[in-house]
């Protein structure tokens, strides 16, 4: 599936997941563990991209991975500025890029 | 002496890093908060109202210690003799509903 | 409005050390903290803690973690996670944010324990995706099990940088390279040398001058800096990376503190801006305290003695604890402080250049501009000896508080003494080392090595501690790496050696040609 994931870590050994959901982000189909942080299942896949600003149209994507800084954020079932690195996966999630503070680009 | 605004600062002189991006949340520049000095701008709480840096989702936790070095370097002095900005509840972003949900 | 004796503001070490400190003394005690999960940073340290039996070294840092909160509970601490403070007010009433409203609590007193945040350095594309801190790296690999890149470089060289540039490597990540523009690294010499000896470079004197990528990190390009720490034109290197990893200090997150009209201070020794607290942690406020980082970043054993002091002080101050068992006690957690607070890194010699160790031997400039101790100067130290027969070599060579090394050798080959920073010294002859490798295992910074120097004819076998997977199997031969990473020759893994006592650390034993024994610290599989 993904070749960012640690199968068996060294010192924390076979990493506890919960069961293999799929979700979509911007309408295509992926796959994640359920109770992770959305922004661990979209790096896992090799998504790296979360937002664009609202002023100079900038990528952004995973900082702090602790919900301080905000730039992970994304529009998740509808409720945009959602920190994904702090927010539960779930099945059948609608995860968009968020542009500015919404799901439509209007640039 | 803290915030001393009769000090000469000079005239505000282009550099070559003025466009990077200093607050991330608000997308504000490095030659923006310099200009902003020269406008008259010397606590941090006045580079707070004036630019919005510090304003924005993460409320200042990543640029605050960067703002007040480049104003203090753009006074030509020690950040330590800038006032920081004020701490007024609530810390963290806060959905209006919430606000209004409270519980005595 | 619910009212408590002691409300804490942050599960972390502090946190969870003071709240248990005062359940244990009849005390009604909630914690509250915004992330989901308690323990703050503690459940991302992987690595063994430093310090003494008290301190807990030797015991990895999420395992003080689930310690810590197993005596919450057994105290019959409260904590709500989920809960964001969002405000302090008059009488010490905190404003809550839990389950969608804001909810009003009284503490009778208050403990602030909300810990530090990372710091940040712009540069040329820092806000592309791709560059994040260090300690986002730490929760996404230890924490979620994703590696946060292929290809990382780290730029930062306080202990930070160091200990998440080896847990990179322990994730199966690339490190490119550790960059720093201070002279010297700020780190503990122990970690530097553990990373150093993979092969991965370190870059003392050079900053990041730009991140290549439009969309995300596809390259960086990093440059020495002059006295001003202004890029040399000239000087630059482009590395090939998918990371750029942060960690250039961390600042309090003070702003309850200052929201409660406390005395607050600018101190750079400190981290930033800090409350003024007594040795206790109180403020400026009656009976409103702080505890661990937000009052000082140092780490997280300071942390938790912090916390227990706050804790106590709250207990005595409410009338739940009286005076002399108070005093008495106090004088203990004193004293426990005071002794991390030795040696080359206490916070009072920050900053300072220290050019000798307390017993006169010249610290090594290799290890703290290269990251490792050069084969000369390697020899200076009471823990390097040459004898027959299988014994430790102990390549720690800068004054730390720390002693598990001394506790586990049955056979007395290793001493410390009453002095927990002393440098740990080997009996130089017939030193009675069994071979067990307790002492390998047992130290936090993998620095002691077991050498019999007559092994085989022509051959020196090297015992070191492997924190890493695959673990290489009996007879497979690799190359032996030296200290500063470089390939020295061909090595036979002749055994491999785990056990449920050394926690994870395996033991390899490697045999190289005699004339490689003094050098070779390290085993790679090299795939031709």
């Amino acid at each position: 599936m993904e070749t960012q994931r640690i199968t068996e870590h060294p010192i924390l050994g076979v990493p506890e997941k919960g069961a293999l959901v799929t979700f979509t982000l911007d309408g295509k189909e992926m796959q994640g563990y359920e109770g992770e942080p959305i922004a661990a299942a979209l790096r896992a896949s090799g998504i790296l991209k979360h937002r664009e600003t609202a002023k100079l149209h900038k990528p952004r994507g995973i900082f702090c991975a602790i919900g301080r800084c905000t730039d992970c954020v994304m529009v998740v079932d509808g409720v945009p500025n959602t920190r994904t690195c702090i927010t539960a996966l779930k099945a059948g999630m609608k995860v968009q890029t968020q542009y500015g503070c919404s799901a439509e680009k209007s640039w | 002496m803290m915030n001393d605004r009769s000090k000469d600062i000079g005239d505000f002189l282009p550099m070559p890093d003025d466009d990077m991006i200093i607050c991330r949340c608000e997308e504000i520049t490095k030659g923006e908060i310099r200009k902003a000095v020269h406008d008259g701008m010397f606590t941090m709480q006045e580079i707070r109202r004036y630019l919005r840096a510090g304003m924005g989702l993460c409320q200042g936790q990543t640029c605050s210690r960067l703002v007040k070095g480049i104003v203090a370097a753009e006074q030509k002095t020690n950040p330590a003799t800038i006032a920081p900005a004020t701490s007024r509840g609530p810390i963290r972003p806060t959905e209006m509903k919430t606000l209004a949900s409270e519980v005595l | 409005m619910e009212r408590y004796n002691l409300i804490v503001v942050g599960a972390g070490p502090a946190g969870l050390s003071a709240a248990i400190e005062a359940a244990k003394r009849g005390m009604s005690v909630m914690v509250f903290d915004e992330n989901h999960k308690p323990g703050g940073q503690l459940f991302k340290q992987i690595h063994k803690f430093f310090g003494s039996k008290e301190h807990k070294a030797k015991i990895r840092g999420f395992n003080i973690g689930e310690e810590l909160l197993k005596e919450a509970s057994e105290a019959g601490v409260q904590v709500k996670l989920n809960a964001t403070v969002t405000g302090i007010f008059e009488n010490k009433e905190l404003t809550v944010n839990h389950d969608g409203a804001i909810h009003h609590y009284k503490g009778d007193s208050v403990i602030i324990a909300t810990g530090a945040a990372e710091n940040m350095v712009p540069f040329e594309g820092w806000t592309l995706p791709g560059v994040i801190g260090a300690g986002a790296a730490q929760t996404m690999m230890n924490l979620h099990g994703v590696r946060p890149g292929k290809r990382i470089l780290m730029l930062g060289s306080g202990n930070v940088g160091l200990v998440v540039s080896f847990q990179l490597l322990q994730a199966g990540c690339e490190v490119a390279a550790l960059v720093d523009a201070a002279p010297r690294i700020g780190g503990y010499g122990v970690h530097a040398a553990k990373v150093a000896r993979t092969g991965v470079p370190f870059y003392l004197g050079y900053t990041i001058k730009r991140v290549i990528g439009t969309e995300k990190v596809e390259g960086v390009e990093i440059g020495k800096v002059d006295e001003h720490f202004k890029i040399i034109p000239g000087t630059e290197i482009k590395f090939d990376v998918d990371t750029v990893c942060v960690a250039v200090g961390l600042s309090p997150m003070s702003q309850l503190l200052k929201m409660s009209g406390c005395k607050m201070e600018d101190n750079p020794r400190r981290g930033g801006q800090v409350p003024i607290v007594d040795e206790y942690g109180e403020t400026s406020v009656e009976c409103l305290f702080a505890a661990g980082d937000v009052s000082g970043i140092e780490e997280a054993s300071s942390a938790m003695i912090k916390g227990r002091m706050a804790g106590l002080r709250a207990a005595y101050k409410l009338g739940y604890t009286e005076e002399y068992i108070m005093k008495d006690t106090e004088a203990l957690y004193a004293k426990d402080l005071d002794s991390l607070r030795q040696g080359m890194f206490a916070p009072s010699n920050r900053g300072k250049l220290i050019e000798k160790t307390d017993e006169g031997i010249p610290v090594s400039m290799n290890l703290l501009t290269k990251g490792f101790v050069s084969d000369e100067e390697i020899e200076q130290y009471p823990g390097v000896t040459h004898q027959k027969g299988i014994h430790p070599v102990i390549e720690c060579t800068q004054n730390i508080p720390c002693n598990p090394c001394q506790d586990a050798c049955k056979k007395n080959c290793i001493k410390i003494g009453a002095c927990i920073t002393s440098l740990p010294t080997v009996i130089p002859e017939n030193c009675g080392c069994s071979g067990c490798g307790m002492c390998v295992a047992s130290c936090s910074g993998q620095a002691i090595f077991l050498v019999h120097e007559d092994f085989e004819p022509g051959f020196t076998s090297i015992t070191l501690p492997y924190e890493f997977l695959p673990l290489p199997e009996k007879g497979t031969v690799g190359k032996a790496l030296s200290r500063s990473g470089e390939l020295l020759c061909d090595a036979e893994i002749v055994s491999v050696k785990s056990a449920g006592v050394f926690d994870h650390t395996h033991l390899l034993t490697m045999k190289v040609p005699n004339e490689f024994g003094n050098k070779a610290r390290f085993w790679k599989l090299v795939k031709e």
